[in-house]
């Protein structure tokens, strides 16, 4: 297990700088940060100058990427476009992106499992056929469509919650955009719950557990559902880093101050340092993710062992 | 010794998963299921011992006929493509013409979506629509199934140092959250046309095809008949088109129909963040965008374009999965 986890470790290192690279390369190659700072007016070319050297602007990339890096370990991460500390930005955006997503990801356990575990176990039944269906009309209508319709819905029209969050978006206000956030993956796991389930009901084990006579719930609870999980909790496990980065629509529609909101503004007004700090953070979120879900599956399938 | 993940490779495909956000979920679906698919060469023959029997693709042909949620889709599809060829056989008017005059004006005669912001008939550009989405859905699908299915296929047939190299390079693209690779790339480009987009989506893409044919291909490789052709003398480049190739290709086209579906909804999620299409091109995602502000007074405005958008994702969706059915031996 320990050589298991060094090795995967190992392997981080060049995907982290190839991915940090490559979007560091797009940050910087293609768009003038100095431009972007002035706007719509043009910078006078002194003061241009000095900002160029002052963000090593003139050397290599390849440079560039190094001192970049070099100041990421020391826990610089620049500054942002306002001159607030990119590491403060982070420190107000990523709380509230947490907080969304563990909302997203509580709906994701509940509702998906449920649904996944009463479909699975009446396959072909209307219940079975109304969810599957139900799920790919999910997948299929974009999260931006299903936001601004709940939106609509729950927060203009029946006034159940507000339709905007307030930016020290409290868990009660995310509520909403969590399910949002959710939706689709929710359906991914009813979908992935159902397909195992459906194939655990007929293994030796539960037809054991059923012929020495445990009620039916034991059954399900203890002996089915707990074989069953292990796809769904990977799965989930590797979503995490997902709903974090794909939160950036979510965050949008309404209106939180989370990492997507930092990120777009970053974006739009060509902010490096912002762009770059953020996605570093958000690959290494997904990658030790990752990591740990392949090292959780371990633990829940003892059959799995890793030299 | 090969790597000791790979125990974990059928069960954990959902890496894949990560970056879309949302949409590149349908990868995951796909891939997921797809791994079921691997080795068809390996499935029985219905028909008992007289009957002739049939291929895959027929088999898979009768099930697709019987399939209501095939027809049903398909019969969507086939109508967008017509639309997409044809628009002006069932609207006359410019999507581009505005008329501020009727700037949000609910439906009226002649105009049964009513108007959006700009004035401007939002019948017409729902069906005009469709030539964008369709065709970057279309375009980015078989750029990706190309460059990913070609690369897979070289990694799972030559292995080795080729293989690794690729592996991590289709990990550095995974590491990329879809969405976001879209903003930074895209926000730069000022190009109007579809092709940015498309270039985008294969440059992030082919790596969840790579790597179900890579998959694919090491299954079939070690069958008898790859073997067979090689001991009477087939090179390389025979042994991977013409024995490898039609037995790994299943997989393959399952993920490629799925993956379109999800391709359009994320054309229209980029160009509802404003770095996809631009105008003056017509795309429901723009429309969408639009629309989002003005949702309190003129919910007419979104609901359109979202509701065809949503039928059109649908509608891959459900083809893709009626095919994977189609062509996968377990159910049978």
């Amino acid at each position: 297990m320990g050589r298991y986890v060094i090795r995967r470790l190992l392997q981080m290192i060049p995907v982290f700088i190839g991915s940090t690279f490559l979007i560091f390369f797009m940050v910087y190659a293609l768009g003038d940060p100095v431009a972007a700072l002035f706007g719509d007016r043009a910078p006078d070319p002194a003061t241009a100058a000095q900002i160029r050297r002052d963000l090593h602007l003139n050397d290599s990339l390849g440079e560039q990427y190094l001192i970049y890096m070099r100041n990421i370990f020391t826990g610089d991460f620049g500054t942002a476009f306002n001159g607030q500390a990119v590491t403060s930005l982070m420190g107000s955006a990523f709380p509230v992106t947490i907080r969304l997503t563990l909302v997203a990801v509580v709906f994701e356990v509940v509702i998906g499992i449920a649904l996944g575990v009463v479909t699975g176990l009446r396959r072909g039944r209307p219940v079975d056929t109304g969810v599957l269906l139900l799920t790919l009309v999910v997948i299929s209508v974009p999260t931006f469509v299903t936001g601004y319709v709940l939106q609509y819905i729950f927060g203009v029209r029946l006034r159940w919650t507000a339709p905007s969050v307030s930016p020290s978006a409290p868990v009660g206000e995310l509520l909403l955009p969590g399910l949002v956030l959710a939706l689709v993956s929710l359906a991914y796991v009813t979908r992935l719950t159902r397909t195992s389930i459906a194939e655990n009901t007929r293994a030796d084990y539960v037809r054991t557990a059923v012929a020495k006579g445990l009620p039916q719930r034991r059954v399900i609870v203890r002996h089915l559902l707990r074989n069953s999980l292990i796809p769904v909790v990977t799965f989930i496990g590797t979503d995490i880093g997902a709903l974090m980065g794909g939160a950036i629509v979510t965050e949008r529609i309404f209106n939180i101050h989370g990492v997507g909101f930092q990120l777009y503004q970053g974006i739009l007004r060509n902010n490096a340092p912002t762009v770059v700090g953020f996605v570093t953070i958000l690959v290494l979120v997904f990658l030790i993710a990752n990591l740990l879900v392949d090292l959780l599956y371990a633990v829940l399938d003892p059959r799995i062992r890793y030299a | 010794m090969p790597d000791a993940q790979d125990p974990l490779e059928p069960v954990d495909p959902h890496q894949a998963v990560a970056p879309a956000g949302g949409y590149g979920g349908g990868f995951d679906l796909a891939a997921a299921d797809a791994q079921i698919l691997e080795g068809p060469a390996g499935r029985a023959q219905d028909g008992g011992p007289l009957a002739k029997p049939r291929s895959l693709w027929s088999d898979a042909w009768h099930d697709l006929r019987r399939n209501p949620i095939f027809i049903v889709s398909a019969l969507i599809i086939l109508f967008l493509l017509f639309i997409v060829i044809w628009p002006q056989a069932i609207t006359t008017q410019d999507p581009l013409k505005a008329n501020l005059a009727m700037s949000q004006a609910g439906p009226s005669a002649g105009h049964p979506f009513g108007f959006d912001n700009q004035g401007r008939d939002v019948y017409t550009r729902v069906v005009y629509g469709a030539r964008a989405s369709v065709s970057v859905g279309l375009c980015a699908t078989i750029g990706v199934v190309l460059a990913g299915s070609a690369l897979g296929a070289l990694a799972g047939y030559f292995g080795g140092w080729w293989d690794a190299v690729l592996s991590r390079i289709s990990d550095i693209f995974f590491g990329i959250p879809v969405i976001l690779g879209g903003l930074v790339f895209l926000s730069v480009v000022t190009n109007s046309t579809i092709w940015p987009v498309v270039g985008f989506m294969v440059l992030l893409g082919w790596p969840q095809v790579a790597r179900i044919a890579r998959g694919s291909v090491i299954t079939a490789r070690q069958n008898d008949y790859v073997l067979a052709a090689r001991a009477l003398g087939a090179g390389d480049s025979r042994l991977l088109l013409r024995h490898i190739a039609p037995n790994a290709v299943a997989p393959v086209i399952v993920v490629g129909t799925i993956a379109l579906g999800t391709y359009i909804a994320l054309e229209a999620t980029l160009s509802y963040l404003g770095v996809g299409l631009r105008p003056p091109t017509v795309s429901w995602g723009i429309d969408i965008s639009d629309a989002s502000n003005q949702i309190r007074n003129a919910p007419h405005m979104l609901l359109w374009p979202a509701g065809a958008l949503s039928l059109t994702v649908l509608a891959f969706i459900m083809l893709g999965d009626a095919v994977r059915d189609a062509l996968d031996p377990k159910l049978r």
